[in-house]
Formats: structure tokens, sequence, C-alpha cells
């Protein structure tokens, strides 16, 4: 476990990537438990697609998500007022303080004082249950990996499987201390060990948060995919349900789902279907027997609108969130989750948290990424993820007169030694006598070449200056 | 302002260039057309994969099944719906035969009876809207008459499906339906008993929902 992952999200410093990135690879539990993981996760997904075309539908997932992205304010303004029509309240965040305030004064005007939670990745963008704990209101997570993580007083560390990072005996000594249950390695056991303690939670609690996987405009539907049951009890058992999602996560129409459904689960855990598959579309009516009073939806901007603004970062917004590029990604599964010290970590992470913490903060995440390009070969929805890795590194640098840099904090990599070197170079290329020259005299001076280079010698030996130019030795051939 | 109204503004005017809306082909999702025999089989191949138990029946031997399937498993209590012709059929039952476990009828707001539901029930029955025979999966739209947590809280689950209602995908059985034309408060797909791989990857089911999922087909 690296050290900072102790701590919450409020105290982490995204900047310290490197360390922790090297504390996580000297960690061989750490390696260990992700490495087996990921293995098992990349080979469960490629058969979940055999006898696909799967070329064909990642281009239909990423058409639809390209559709609804091109007509997002209306189908988000088409999407309140069916939610407003189905008897669902809509309510609309510009970043994350604004959402967990909302979700508080749902609470307060209810009385609330216990909430139950299903796996929300929006609401741990929030820290929403830091925020609850200082308002006064317990929040429990419900999710099992969820539940063991906020146990442990740590954030997750992957989109899909958060206690990942723990092997079974870690949890078995955690949900020892910390409820009481026998030490085992029965997985069975902890389980069961854990239903009963949550279902007591859930007939309790005052109000079931939950996140959104899609929220379709033309029925006014807020999809949740899951496998335990706890979103289905989050969302049905409490008087109240809140749903929080991001705003780019509405869709035209229901049809869209079932595209988006079949790719989502096989890239993300290599399931055909989750278990539950659960649609809902307003709160319980007068004559029904169950389900909550009242169901409200935060949609949370948080950075995203901004993102929007831009032709090729727009891109970023397609994701549907089921970390097959993490689970495929080189660098995640050496240095683990936590080490990114974001909300989201891997390559998505990447190319998304810059925006959120801003270049400045979030400097070193678009270049812990060997660009290999397995990300974007997974990805169910096409998104670009090394074209954008690319970008945001050329943002952190502070672009070109081509592409100006936009992102918040860009510029905040750029050294005045390396701005020099490069001017220098694009100087001599552009004129052919000093660049000959120039060449010339490094060939005849290549003794006095520095061997170490900075970063770059960190891992790799030096390259070396040829001891003939590549004119002189064209000129020798064609003599 | 308020923020919806920045939101929107932002979105609206953007400083990119005009966003084209491609075209969405949604062949890639089709199958060939399958009998039922084919469907069925493929149902039960796919949901027994994740752990889901098929039973083939008829119309006149499912109550000996059902009857059957909670004997072995010990089950003293089992949730019916008031009005829906499964329930009916088991009410009547019960008159005359004495293999079958106590029934409870769901007739009542859950606030009146919460802690029982969640502690005394061990098994529930729903019927579906059909099934998808390429995920193994159940359709359900919980109602009045059999609420939203009838198919979550006790143990087992066991669901009544018609061979006959099985659809080929998500996609044919959504089209069929016309979903789109309205939804209810609640719809489910259902494949499968709960289930977590939280813990080191290693399957266990039953962690919120059911632990078992016991399917009837009614050929």
């Amino acid at each position: 476990m690296s050290e900072t992952a102790q701590h919450s999200a409020h105290h982490i410093d995204v900047k310290e990537f490197h360390p922790r990135a090297r504390a996580a690879i000297h960690n061989p539990q750490i390696r260990q438990n992700f490495r087996k993981a990921m293995d098992g996760l990349m080979s469960k997904r490629k058969s979940a697609f055999e006898g696909w075309d799967l070329e064909t539908l990642r281009d239909l997932g990423a058409n639809i998500r390209m559709r609804a992205l091109a007509n997002l304010p209306d189908l988000l303004e088409q999407l309140e007022q069916k939610l407003t029509e189905n008897g669902i309240t809509v309510h609309w965040a510009a970043d994350g303080d604004e959402a967990c305030e909302i979700v508080r004064d749902i609470c307060v005007a209810r009385n609330a004082r216990s909430v139950i939670k299903g796996k929300s990745m929006v609401s741990e963008e929030m820290e929403l249950n830091h925020y609850l704990e200082e308002q006064g209101i317990e929040a429990l997570e419900s999710d099992l990996g969820e539940y063991i993580v906020q146990l442990a007083e740590e954030t997750p560390s992957h989109i899909i499987m958060p206690a990942i990072h723990k092997n079974t005996e870690e949890i078995s000594q955690l949900l020892h201390d910390k409820t009481g249950t026998d030490l085992s390695h029965d997985v069975e056991y902890l389980t069961a060990n854990a239903r009963l303690q949550l279902r007591e939670k859930f007939m309790n609690a005052d109000v079931g948060v939950s996140g959104v996987n899609f929220a379709v405009a033309e029925t006014g539907t807020l999809c949740l995919v899951e496998n335990e049951g706890n979103g289905r009890m989050t969302t049905t058992v409490p008087p109240c349900h809140i749903a929080v999602t991001g705003i780019e996560k509405v869709v035209p129409n229901l049809e869209d789902v079932t595209a988006l459904l079949a790719l989502l689960t096989r890239s993300a855990t290599g399931q055909h279907i989750t278990t539950y598959f659960n649609m809902i579309s307003g709160p319980r009516k007068a004559d029904e027997l169950d389900g909550p009073e009242e169901v409200h939806v935060v949609l949370v901007d948080n950075g995203r609108s901004t993102i929007y603004q831009d032709d090729e970062l727009l891109d970023t917004l397609r994701c549907i969130r089921c970390g097959a590029c993490m689970n495929h990604c080189p660098v995640y599964t050496r240095v683990g989750g936590h080490a990114y010290g974001t909300t989201y970590p891997g390559p998505i992470g990447k190319i998304l948290m810059p925006h959120m913490v801003g270049l400045d903060e979030g400097r070193h995440l678009p270049t812990a990424s060997s660009l290999c390009g397995a990300c974007g070969e997974v990805c169910p929805v096409k998104i670009p993820i090394p074209d954008l890795l690319v970008r945001l590194r050329q943002e952190a640098v502070d672009g070109d007169k081509l592409h100006p840099a936009k992102v918040r904090g860009h510029g905040a990599k750029r050294g005045k030694v390396e701005a020099m070197i490069w001017k220098g170079w694009s100087w001599m290329h552009a004129r052919p006598g000093i660049y000959r020259m120039g060449t010339s005299l490094g060939a005849r001076f290549r003794k006095l070449q520095p061997g170490k280079l900075g970063g770059w010698t960190q891992y790799r030996t030096a390259p070396k200056l040829a001891a003939k130019t590549l004119h002189e030795r064209m000129k020798e051939r064609s003599q | 302002m308020s923020s919806r109204d920045t939101i929107l503004q932002r979105l609206r005017h953007r400083t990119g260039g005009e966003l084209t809306s491609p075209e969405c082909d949604f062949s890639v999702l089709n199958r060939p057309e399958w009998s039922t025999a084919e469907k069925l089989d493929m149902f039960e191949q796919t949901i027994e994969s994740v752990h889901g138990e098929v039973h083939r029946t008829t119309e006149a031997d499912w109550i000996d099944r059902l009857a059957e399937i909670l004997q072995t498993r010990g089950a003293e209590t089992l949730l019916i719906a008031k009005e829906h012709e499964i329930g009916k059929a088991l009410q009547s039952a019960t008159k005359s035969r004495g293999d079958l476990p106590q029934l409870l009828i769901y007739d009542e707001p859950v606030e009146s009876w919460q802690e029982s539901l969640f502690s005394e029930v061990d098994a529930g029955i729903t019927s579906t809207r059909g099934g998808i025979a390429e995920t193994g999966s159940l359709i359900l739209w919980p109602s009045v008459d059999e609420p939203r947590l009838m198919s979550l809280v006790p143990p087992i689950h066991i669901a009544v499906l018609k061979a006959s209602e099985l659809y080929t995908t998500f996609h044919q059985a959504m089209r069929s339906q016309n979903w789109a034309a309205g939804m209810p408060t609640n719809a489910l797909l259902i494949s499968g008993p709960s289930k977590t791989a939280d813990i080191e990857q290693t399957l266990a089911y039953g962690v919120h929902g059911p632990k078992e999922l016991i399917v009837l087909v009614i050929e």
C-alpha cells in the first residue's frame, strides 16, 4: 500500500506522482495484486467479444456517443423535461462543491441523518462522503469493494473494482479489525458478513445516493449497471433516492443503451451482461408498495463544459467508464491506481483529470504513458487516448503557434533551457548551411558529448553522435 | 445566472466548430432468426454459466416442480403476488396440497413489514415479461402487484418465464415491446443471482440480492 493511500483525496498532491509510482513499483504486493487482476480482466474481455464484429460494434458505440455530444444541450433539456414529467426532480451543479450542497440540502429538508451509497465515481469526484461527514450526515458505501475501501479509509484504486489493490488476506484482516468478523480466507464467509451488516443499514438509511451509467433523454430513464444488487437496494429501499451524474452521460434514445451496455460490461469485466440492469423512470406511484417516494437527479458539470469547447478534447467526454483502458495499460498495471493520486486513474484519468485539477497540478499525468496505444485500441467508444495524451503533453509545455494551449494550468512544464534548446534547434534546421556546419562540428567533437542527459539517461544510455554525418557518408557513396 | 443556465449557455455557445451527428447503424446487433427451441437452449446455457438455474416445465406441472425445488432448499415461506395468475394459482393449490411453503402475499406498503421482509422471507416468485437468449436475461417490470423488492430481498428468487416470450437480443426485445413509448417506474434485466468479485476477483453469490435465481420455463 502506498503511504498516501491512507489519506483522503483532500490531502493528495497530484504533482507527487513520481515518488508514489516509485514506491508502488518497489512494492511486490501491489505489483502482484494488479498483475493478477489485470491479466484476468484482459483475457475475460477478449473471450467475451468472441464471435462479435468488434470493430463495427465499437464504431456504433463511438457514433452513439458522438451523436449524443453533438446534441448535448438539447438532450440535457429534453432529459430534464422528461424526468420532470416522470416526477423526478432535476438539479444542476456547476462543480463538485455545488453538487455536494445540493445533496446536503435534500438531506436537510428530509431531516436525513444517514445516507447509503451505491457505487458512483462522480460522487468520488465530488468527495461527497467526506463532505457529508463534515455536515454530520453518515455516508456509507454499500458496493462491497467501496465498503472495503471506505473501511480502510482509502480511495478506490480502479473505477470498476475499487479494492483491487488488496488481496484476500489484507481484506480479511481489515474486516476483522473494523467489523469484528473472524480472520478467514473464505470469501463467501466474508461476503455473507458484509451482507448482514449492510442489510441493517439499507433498512435504516434515510437517503440512497447512486451514480448513473446512462441517462435516456427520450423516456427520462436512469440506467444503472451492477452485479451485487446494492444499487437496486440503494435506489429502492430508502424513501429518497438521489442520483448524481456527469452531464455527458445522456443519450438520445433508449435503443442506444442496448449497444452501449453490450460494450460496457464486456469491456469492463468480460461479462455478457451484469446481473442487474436497472432502469429507473420515476419515484413510487401512489398505489405502488415499494420504491422511493422522492427521486432527484443532480447533473454535474465539474469541468465538462470546458472540455466540451475544444473539438479534439471533446472526445474525452465519450467515455462510458468501463475501465478497459486501465486494465490494458502497462503503466497502470505496474503502479496501480493510487499512484496517480486522482479520482480516475489510468489512461482515462490521464486525459480527464488535468481538466479537473488543472495541468499545473496534473502536469505529470499525460507523461505517465509509453504511448503504446493499447488504451486506444480497446476503448469501446474509440476515444483516441494516445492522441489526447500527446495533445496534453503539448499543452503542458504551452503548445505552439498552430495549437495554442487552452487547458487550465497549461505551460506548467515549460522550462527555459528546454525552450531555448528547441528554439535553437528549429533555427538551425531552417538554415542548411548552419545545419551542415552544426552536424559536422558535432561529429568532430563527439567525444565531448556529455554522458548524462538528465531524465533521459536515468533509464537509458545516451545516444551517441556518429563519427561522420549523413551528408558526408552520402557524398562518399556517390563517389 | 443559475448553474443550469450557465452550463447550457456554455454548451450552446461552444468555441469549437460545428459538431456533426453521425448516423448510428444498429445492424451489428442483429442475430439470425432463431427458433424457440434454439433460443431456449441459448438462454439456458448463458444463464447457467452465471450460476442461474433453469427448470423446463409445463403449465400443468410447474407447481409440482416449484414445490420440489423449495422443499430441497427447506424454504418455509414464499412471497407471492396477490392478483397475478401465478399468485392466484398458488393460493388455490395450497388449499389442496401440503408440500408448498407458507405463502405470504405482498399486498401492503413495505414500510409496514420491512423488518420481516428482510429477515423472514425465504423465497419470492415473480412473473417476467420475457427473456433474452443472447445474454441469459429475464425482463421484469415490477408493478403494484409485483413490487420491486420481491425479486431482490428474499435469498431465493424464482422467476416464471414462458418459452414463447424469449427474444434473441435485448435490442429485439426492446423494439418488439416498444419500450420507447413509455417506461414503468422501474424496469429490470436480471441475469443470474446477485454476485461480487470485489475480494480478489473471487466470485461470491448473494452479496446483497438473492443467492439463488431459479427460472421455471413454461414450454
